[in-house]
């Protein structure tokens, strides 16, 4: 009785236009992605200039990166999240007004991208430092020895010799990722947990539309995970296979 | 920076209470939360099919959505279809039935159970072969099998990883105050939206959980110490 009622009028809220949630929803989908993409690829680049700097900075670098990366992962996300995006949007106000151009109107998403992003790098240098040390260290003295510079060295062979190391890593940052940008919502970013948050209360289905919007994650850490299982195979081609 | 909010005995009550609910959540959920990853975990290598998938779609469902979410089903989705249900406000449940904290420690203990029982499935595959093989020529069967070599040594294997579980579990606790409970995480809150300050609120329990996270890390090296290993 109560899963008939709760499903009855589903085919009308779940439908695209006025009354239908749908698109609503189909749209918080599409911010999620979005966000969790950029801010992937924004803790991505973090993480690999963190990385570089842990392994070959000088002493303050490193100790700088390393305050980034303890104080960034002992403290919780959504407390960082806080912190980072109201600071963030006063911070940007306070530019804008003193260069004369006024309050700045901020797009949540963008705040949204740069501050998982940020989070996301103390992560990300620590996935890839290790990456990088596990490579032999007789590879890249080969590779010194015939004569190639740093860059050249790290595109040849750090950087595919690391990557079998790296990906499971990597893989599972980016399901985190897409779990964490829900925590956005409560700073009023409009993605996926935001959007079901507004269709639940406006069709008062709360259940039906919250257990629909975990599916909807639920699909994309699934889809995610065949993805990143083929990346691994292929960045492992010519390795002895796992057991 | 405004620090004179913390002068105030109001305010050092409301920080020491949400505290107080954060370790409760944190102790409760991993507490409860592993006691149902071993089944779980062990179902997943040993049971019969139906309850070995079932095992595995709890796993896969709790680690493939984001904790809010799960959350907010509980306690707006699960907590509005019950009243629904004639029997329940009358029944001597609903006191509970309707506060966020018990929905918190129940959400919060399937998160713990769902991720914590796919590491037991590993640590329980990753149990060398021949130490059950010995234990089997020793006469040992089912239960005194289980419960004397195979779950010790599972367990043992899963005592680092622990620790790591334990910290982000507690990272995890701030989310409790999106359903209403007064953690830390609430109290700050709370504290923000009387005098309207944002950020000396949000550092200082930045530190208090970076102290927890500390102490955790501390006791599970002791805990780790204790036990006797041979390198």
């Amino acid at each position: 009785m109560l899963i008939i009622a709760a499903v009855a009028p589903l085919s009308e809220l779940l439908s695209f236009g006025d009354k239908g949630y749908l698109d609503e929803l189909m749209w918080g989908a599409f911010a999620t992605v979005e966000i969790s993409f950029f801010a992937y690829l924004f803790g991505v680049c973090l993480g690999l200039l963190g990385a570089v700097g842990k392994l070959s900075g000088g002493r303050i670098s490193r100790f700088l990166l390393d305050a980034y990366t303890t104080l960034f992962r002992a403290v919780p996300e959504l407390v960082l999240i806080m912190l980072l995006y109201y600071a963030g949007t006063s911070g940007i106000n306070d530019i804008g007004i003193a260069i004369g151009y006024g309050p700045v109107e901020m797009n949540g998403i963008v705040v949204a991208i740069f501050v998982l992003g940020i989070v996301q790098g103390a992560y990300h240098t620590e996935v890839l430092r290790a990456a990088i040390q596990a490579v032999p260290l007789g590879q890249t003295e080969a590779a010194k020895a015939y004569g190639m510079t740093p860059f050249t060295l790290f595109r040849r062979v750090t950087l595919p010799a690391m990557l079998p190391f790296a990906i499971p890593g990597l893989g599972n940052l980016w399901l985190n990722i897409t779990k964490d940008s829900a925590l956005v919502a409560v700073v009023g970013a409009t993605e996926l947990a935001n959007a079901t948050r507004v269709a639940a209360g406006g069709a008062k289905y709360y259940f039906t539309f919250y257990a629909l919007a975990a599916l909807i994650y639920l699909l994309i850490s699934l889809l995610s995970n065949q993805f990143f299982l083929r990346l691994e195979n292929r960045v492992r081609r010519g390795q002895p296979k796992l057991t | 920076m405004h620090w004179e909010w913390l002068a105030n005995p109001e305010y050092q009550h409301l920080l020491l209470v949400g505290l107080y609910y954060t370790i409760v959540l944190l102790v409760t959920s991993v507490t409860i939360g592993f006691a149902m990853a071993i089944p779980i975990g062990l179902v997943q290598v040993t049971g019969p099919w139906p309850l070995r998938m079932l095992a595995r779609g709890f796993c896969t469902f709790i680690r493939g959505t984001p904790l809010l979410i799960q959350l907010w089903l509980l306690y707006y989705g699960l907590g509005s279809l019950l009243p629904s249900i004639p029997w329940v406000r009358t029944s001597f449940m609903w006191p509970v039935l309707r506060e966020g904290f018990y929905y918190a420690v129940l959400g919060l203990s399937l998160s713990v159970a769902g991720y914590q029982g796919e590491i037991m499935r590993g640590a329980f595959l990753g149990v060398p072969r021949g130490e059950l093989e010995a234990a089997r020529a020793f006469g040992m069967s089912g239960w005194k099998l289980t419960s004397r070599v195979w779950f010790p040594r599972a367990v043992l294997q899963v005592l680092p990883t622990l620790a790591g579980e334990t910290i982000s579990q507690l990272k995890s606790t701030p989310l409790a105050f999106t359903i209403t409970v007064m953690d830390l995480m609430g109290a700050r809150f709370k504290i923000s939206s009387d005098t309207y300050i944002i950020y000396e609120p949000l550092i200082l329990i930045a530190l208090i959980y970076m102290a927890l996270t500390f102490i955790i890390t501390r006791a599970f090296d002791y805990a780790e110490n204790l036990i006797p290993t041979r390198r």
